[in-house]
């Protein structure tokens, strides 16, 4: 059913559908709305869970990392700060081979503090080990979280998945969504049953010492796994267009790629004005597109390379950064070329909206202008050059 | 795929830490014990056995060698000896 609800009260109404045993979480901005709703739900009985408050985000990971060592599915969310507090046992999650959803309500990092969007949260946890889902629009996060919850808990995977929405614009925004029903929710996600739990009546030993001996193949296991949902997640969302009726390849979305001169790689809800600067250059004449990419992790090298290998000119934009060195979208995305006879001319790397700054229309006419033959390095999009000094 | 993650309770006995013995091992005399059982409890392998007075023995097949059971026995009834 169509309904017009903020993106965190989605998020929620996703969850409660997909019955999870136990949530666990700590509020923070812009997530708190997701959590309250669940808090909520529980105390209300129309979700039957346990809602457990801890005191750190570090103890919610804890909480749903032994839930999900228990045999039960579990839920949590987070942000900014709190995603980083909880990183030593997001690593630990991904070790243990427990699938688990945790939404990002994607916000900048401090210092200086900042409430805002951006993605350099759940980017800079991009070794974790976590499947990693950045939705466009409020629609795509109530998709990728039941799509998250099957991959998750395939026997192939037994991996968590991270599904990032960009704060604010996505959590506090309000949009139509289609709403799934539980018996459609049921259909494409039966229960959770683990491949194996904490019992006290079958003891078994999760996390245990792995020296030398050990230790490398228990991350080449990782490092296949998550190669391997590359082609895993297309089969799963062609599952879930069968229930639901909404097409995604899961990995990357092409727009009106076909032709295209200059091209926009980015993630998350920026591509959706990206999309309508594309359509109004279309409509003047000029050749443009965007390639979303909807998995950063697992990192969709083949696709990529398929949709930009005959454009002349791409711009990568990222709303992270790695300090010191190229953006992480930008060094990726050309890493996929090197070495190969097609690729575009030049891939050049734009950072824009860090810490909330809108990214408007005009930024990205102002990408697609600076896309000429000359490559740019980190190129700020819309900085203020007056609040700039080189001495103190 | 997997690596090696979950581990079966027991898997321990699979571990010859006997091997791991460098110098010396305990001997067990079994002549002032009193059988306060402190050297089975001490034994960091679990590798100590026995029952009442002057019955106490080790597997050294499991003993590393360590010591603790001579160092912790009240009677001086276990004595740390060279390898042979």
């Amino acid at each position: 059913m169509r309904e017009f609800l903020e993106g965190s009260r989605v998020v929620a109404e996703i969850v409660k559908l997909c019955k999870p045993g136990v949530i666990s979480a700590y509020p923070i901005t812009p997530q708190t709305h997701i959590v309250e709703e669940l808090a909520q739900f529980v105390a209300n009985g129309e979700l039957n869970a346990q809602f457990i408050n801890v005191e750190s985000e570090h103890s919610a990971a804890s909480v749903v990392l032994g839930a999900v060592a228990t045999g039960v599915r579990a839920y949590t969310a987070t942000s900014s700060q709190g995603l980083f507090y909880m990183a030593e046992v997001l690593f630990n999650i991904a070790g243990l081979r427990l699938p688990l959803i945790l939404t990002c309500a994607n916000r900048a990092i401090s210092a200086p503090i900042n409430i805002w969007n951006d993605q350099q949260d759940s980017v800079s946890l991009r070794d974790s080990g976590w499947v990693q889902f950045y939705a466009e629009n409020i629609q795509e996060v109530a998709d990728f979280h039941l799509i998250g919850y099957r991959l998750a808990e395939d026997k192939a995977m037994m991996l968590p998945v991270m599904v990032c929405m960009d704060g604010y614009t996505l959590t506090h925004g309000i949009e139509t969504v289609d709403m799934p029903t539980q018996e459609q929710v049921d259909k494409f996600l039966p229960a959770y049953k683990p491949l194996y739990k904490l019992d006290p009546q079958e003891p078994i030993t999760m996390g245990h010492l792995a020296d030398p001996d050990y230790y490398m193949e228990t991350r080449f296991a990782l490092q296949r796994t998550l190669e391997d949902a590359l082609d895993l997640i297309p089969k799963i969302t062609l599952e879930f267009s069968k229930v639901f009726g909404r097409n995604y390849n899961g990995l990357i979305e092409e727009y009106r790629l076909k032709d295209a001169e200059r091209v926009i790689v980015a993630m998350g809800s920026v591509c959706g004005t990206i999309k309508e600067v594309v359509d109004e250059l279309r409509a003047k004449g000029k050749k443009v597109g965007l390639l979303k990419i909807t998995a950063y992790r697992p990192f969709p090298y083949q696709e990529i390379y398929g949709a930009l290998k005959d454009i002349p000119k791409v711009g990568v934009l990222d709303r992270a950064l790695s300090l010191g060195a190229s953006a992480p979208l930008a060094a990726e995305t050309k890493a996929v070329f090197f070495g190969k006879k097609k690729k575009p001319q030049v891939i050049s790397s734009f950072i824009a909206g860090l810490g909330g700054r809108d990214i408007t229309k005009d930024a990205i006419k102002e990408i697609f202008r600076l896309l000429t033959t000359k490559e740019r390095m980190t190129e700020f999009i819309d900085l203020k050059p007056e609040l700039l000094r080189e001495s103190y | 795929m997997f690596g090696p993650l979950i581990i079966k309770p027991g898997t321990a006995r699979n571990n010859k830490t006997g091997s791991w013995r460098v110098e010396s091992k305990p001997k067990f005399l079994q002549k002032n014990c009193i059988g306060c059982k402190m050297c089975l409890l001490i034994c960091p392998e679990g590798c100590i056995e026995g029952e009442g007075k002057n019955t106490y023995h080790c597997d050294y097949t499991f003993c590393k060698g360590c010591g603790s059971c001579a160092e912790f026995c009240p009677k001086q009834d276990i004595e740390m000896v060279k390898e042979k």
